[in-house]
């Protein structure tokens, strides 16, 4: 059996509302919050990024897979907002959890779903036979420009998965990924905000890729939407993924507990992985968990998860999502958002 | 510009809170020294100190050195990790009234100091209420 063997969550405590946003720029709240299903979102401290996230939501995976961190084989994190242009995020966060020098570090990058992408490669590695463990994050400290839709949903959080093939808490049945050339959503190098195409990041974008990924994981494994007990889709607002579940047959119930954007907002490269730990944190074994990712430029990776009996043995040995979401919230004015996310010129 | 090979030499502690324990008398020296100031020792094995403890005090600082001047006001606490080892740093992420002598805290990985636009991102230690 290959798979998960352990799981972690990492959110900072920081919030703003979207009514705070939109009172800023003179938008009218209740239709923002309506029309994107956005409540607020989480933004980091000024002193963490996609590093200092992916360092804690792997602590919080460690704690949950119980193994010597040396025998962890590859380190993968997916990100579009690594702190360094140049330096792999991966080499502090291996001298952070005591794994290495003898591994395999890289940063991946694809938008949305350069999270997934970690994952996926994580787990081919010891499918492979490769190593006996590894290690795949997806993490963001993601900006919209101000103003912009996007400020109403860019947030930062992240997750890390541990494969393994030893006490394996989630198998990974099905694996599929799907991807075109489609310019919905991009950001040149040296430019600090991104740039997206409005109304085609929808459906050119997000939706034919999901459903590409999704029709295609739901023939190879021969399993009918109504076989899962849960489904996690990227989650750029509150409203895509409620859409593209319900066209791929999924209903309302399964989408549930992993639908946390409302509170989170979209944490970019860790929005369906942590979608996917706020499924874990619930799930009962023998339950099937269908998962897909999205990222602009653009592609989907989907994944077929089944829930063992060693699942509700790690599920309370680390922080759950909801709890992250709920606790210790400590709500930003939009002045000290701005200053937060160095939106204000200031002389160095 | 930030003295580089000095960050790197002390990333096992400042990343991993590495100390070194006396094998002799059981002192733990943070950050690790040569020779035991108790025993007088020089047979350290390296641990690493618990991620939880307490505030022993702290204070506010509300005019700090330059590179700090955007984080201001912040609070620095002596905190006592759960083996007896003592070490001062930032607590962060909590309104400063709720901060109080006695109150448990966590240790996490943050970003410590950036050197300028264009230099090295350092990464340590800081403490945050449980
Ligand atoms: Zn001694």
């Amino acid at each position: 059996m290959i798979g998960i063997v352990g799981y972690g969550a990492y959110l900072p405590r920081y919030r703003i509302k979207a009514e705070t946003i939109a009172q800023q720029w003179g938008s009218d709240p209740e239709s923002i919050k309506r029309g994107l299903l956005l409540n607020e979102k989480t933004v980091p401290g000024q002193d963490e990024d996609t590093i200092t996230i992916s360092v804690e939501a792997a602590k919080n995976a460690l704690k949950r897979a119980r193994i010597n961190p040396q025998e962890i084989g590859a380190v993968y994190i997916g990100s579009e907002s690594h702190p360094y242009a140049v330096k792999p995020s991966g080499a502090t966060l291996v001298d952070a959890l005591g794994i290495g020098p003898h591994v395999h570090v890289a940063s991946y990058e694809f938008a949305c779903k350069a999270g997934s992408e970690a994952m996926y490669v994580a787990y081919s590695h010891v499918k492979a036979g490769e190593m006996k463990y590894a290690l795949g994050i997806g993490a963001d400290t993601s900006q919209g420009a101000p103003g912009d839709a996007l400020e109403y949903s860019a947030s930062a959080g992240g997750a890390a998965f541990i494969m393994g093939k030893e006490n394996v808490i989630a198998e990974i049945l099905f694996t599929h990924s799907f991807t075109t050339d489609t310019p919905d959503f991009w950001r040149r190098e040296g430019e600090f905000y991104p740039r997206h195409a409005g109304r085609f990041t929808g459906e050119p974008a997000y939706f034919k890729h999901i459903l590409g990924a999704g029709r295609a994981l739901l023939e190879k494994s021969k399993l009918s939407p109504k076989d899962f007990k849960y489904a996690v889709f990227h989650m750029p607002n509150g409203k895509f993924p409620q859409e593209v579940g319900k066209k791929l047959g999924f209903t309302k119930e399964q989408l549930e507990t992993g639908w946390i954007v409302p509170w989170m907002g979209n944490t970019y490269s860790g929005s369906s992985p942590t979608g996917l730990a706020a499924i874990l944190d619930e799930a009962k074994p023998g339950d099937l968990i269908f998962m897909v990712s999205f990222g602009s430029g653009a592609g989907s990776d989907g994944f077929i998860l089944k829930a063992t009996d060693e699942l509700p043995k790690v599920q309370n040995l680390a922080p759950k999502v909801r709890d992250l979401l709920n606790n210790n919230k400590i709500y930003l004015n939009y002045g000290e958002y701005a200053k937060f996310r160095k939106k204000i010129k200031v002389n160095e | 510009m930030k003295n580089v090979a000095r960050y790197h030499r002390e990333i096992p502690q400042r990343y991993r809170l590495e100390a070194g324990k006396c094998t002799n008398c059981g002192y733990i020296a943070f950050p690790p020294r040569l020779i035991c100031p108790k025993c007088k020792s020089k047979k350290f094995e390296t641990i690493r100190l618990s991620d939880e403890g307490k505030i022993l005090t702290y204070t506010i600082i509300r005019v700090s050195a330059e590179q700090f001047s955007k984080q201001t006001p912040f609070a620095v606490g002596i905190i006592e990790l759960n083996d007896g080892v003592r070490l001062t740093t930032q607590i962060v992420d909590t309104d400063l009234n709720n901060i109080e002598i006695g109150k448990k805290v966590k240790i996490v990985f943050r970003k410590v100091q950036e050197d300028g636009k264009a230099g090295i991102l350092c990464y340590g230690y800081k403490a945050v209420l449980v």
